[in-house]
């Protein structure tokens, strides 16, 4: 095992004249969760965004540095379509396909072209079971996805996003519209699927990035003011710039 | 930004001082009681236990409080938590003085030269151990901890003289004896205090480092 999933170094992202990320550099270990925290406007989901390329298509948008998936450039030396394969993304509004439920799962194992009904209806069973959604939606799989509560909504965008068989999840703030229940569920199942996946969570709700994180970076003004062990950094932290947000000197 | 949060410490942190001060007045008044042989003064300091009972509550209620509303991180956990366990160290220490009060009242009449030295090292001891706490001063807590060496140092000298006090009772007295065996008691509740106002200074540096005795515990 790899002791770096993704690497970035040298970042400097600018939209248009705005410089959004200032030469960040950070290791995102294998089968860990990182989770990025710091103030709106910070770079955070910029970041996220970034190590799947979905910076690419908004206007203005310049980047210079690296960032590797697995040893590999993911904007010089990498197709597309495989580093969205192998990097899912969960956004912070559930936003399940227009279709069932049983689409919404297959929809992109089709795309990659699996066709044969067995295998699709494994990967949907297999998916939605790791997305620990599959005993409340096992008997409607044909109704419409938007009939789902939004807690439900989510955990189907993961399994989703679990269906082509990815190794990095990003989430942008995956359970901030959810109520608190739904958010747990969320929580334990990224600690459940941590195992076989590198997770990386924005989060705004730091009690959240202490329960679920193994490391956590705090970004501040397009920085990485600092990054270390969840415990570390929620307990004494180094910086204390750091200290002052955590704690909610300001922010 | 967090005006509630910050009332809410300021209260704790003046709810310990509280506390701290009303045990230091009980060693004082312990101490001075059996120099002095004051009973008067050996029954207030038993009477005021009660006291330090509900200041202990009072301020694990304000911690348990603020660790459900403000669910606090870093410098504030690290001092929240370092308040818990300190006030059950102070309490302890409180006890002790009324133990030491109840044996006042039977021991009568001491010269020991030694014994009221120790009392007096072990209250510095704890005055220091609540100022580290109140200042975050790491020096002072480890000032503290090195002055445990000298009453430990005490305690030895007072229970080598105390041995030849019960010695001499075959002579002077079954009541020697007795004096004997309830002063080593008193010297060793003093002892037991030093070592209660160590743990506070080993608390004072976790609460400034997040160490506490070398290990990394959070």
């Amino acid at each position: 095992m790899p002791e770096t999933k993704i690497s970035v170094s040298g970042l400097d992202l600018y939209y248009s004249e705005f410089h959004a990320l200032k030469n960040v550099n950070i290791d995102i270990a294998p089968n860990e969760i990182t989770a990025f925290i710091g103030p709106s406007g910070c770079g955070k989901s910029t970041l996220l965004k970034s190590l799947n390329r979905m910076n690419d298509l908004v206007e203005g948008c310049r980047i210079t540095g690296n960032v590797t998936l697995d040893g590999v450039d993911i904007y010089k030396d990498m197709e597309i379509t495989y580093l969205r394969k192998n990097v899912g993304m969960v956004f912070q509004k559930p936003n399940p396909f227009p279709m069932s439920i049983y689409d919404n799962i297959a929809y992109g194992p089709r795309t990659h072209g699996i066709r044969r009904k067995s295998d699709l209806d494994d990967i949907v069973e297999e998916s939605l079971k790791k997305a620990s959604i599959w005993n409340e939606v096992s008997d409607r799989l044909k109704r419409s996805a938007l009939g789902l509560s939004g807690g439900q909504q989510q955990r189907l965008c993961i399994a989703r996003a679990l269906a082509v068989k990815p190794e990095v999840i990003l989430m942008d703030e995956p359970t901030s519209a959810l109520d608190p229940i739904s958010t747990m569920k969320i929580e334990e199942l990224c600690c459940e699927i941590k195992d076989s996946y590198t997770i990386v969570i924005v989060t705004h709700n730091m009690q959240q990035a202490t329960r679920i994180s193994d490391k956590t970076a705090f970004f501040l003004h397009g920085e990485i003011v600092e990054f270390d062990e969840t415990e570390k950094l929620f307990s004494t932290p180094s910086d204390k710039r750091t200290e002052d947000y955590i704690t909610g000197r300001f922010g | 930004m967090r005006k509630l949060f910050d009332e809410q410490l300021k209260e704790l942190n003046i709810e310990m001082i509280k506390m701290a001060g009303q045990v230091e007045t009980a060693i004082a008044g312990a101490a001075e009681a059996l120099i002095k042989n004051d009973i008067t003064l050996a029954k207030q300091v038993m009477g005021g236990d009660e006291i330090v009972d509900d200041m202990e509550k009072k301020i694990e209620h304000l911690c348990l409080k603020l660790l459900l509303q403000q669910q606090p991180v870093a410098t504030d956990l690290r001092r929240v938590s370092t308040a818990l366990k300190m006030t059950t160290d102070l309490e302890r220490i409180g006890d002790q003085a009324v133990d030491i009060a109840e044996l006042t009242l039977k021991i009568g009449k001491t010269d020991n030269v030694h014994i009221p030295q120790m009392a007096k090292a072990v209250i510095r001891m704890v005055t220091d151990s609540i100022n580290a706490y109140v200042n975050s001063d790491e020096k002072l807590a480890n000032d503290v901890m090195a002055e445990d060496e000298r009453v430990d140092e005490l305690f030895v000298k007072i229970r080598d003289e105390l041995i030849e006090m019960a010695a001499d009772s075959r002579e002077k007295g079954k009541q020697v004896g007795e004096q004997a065996i309830d002063l080593l008691m008193v010297a060793k509740y003093l002892e037991r205090i030093g070592d209660h106002a160590v743990n506070i200074a080993e608390w004072v540096i976790f609460s400034v480092t997040g160490v506490h005795k070398n290990a990394k515990i959070i």
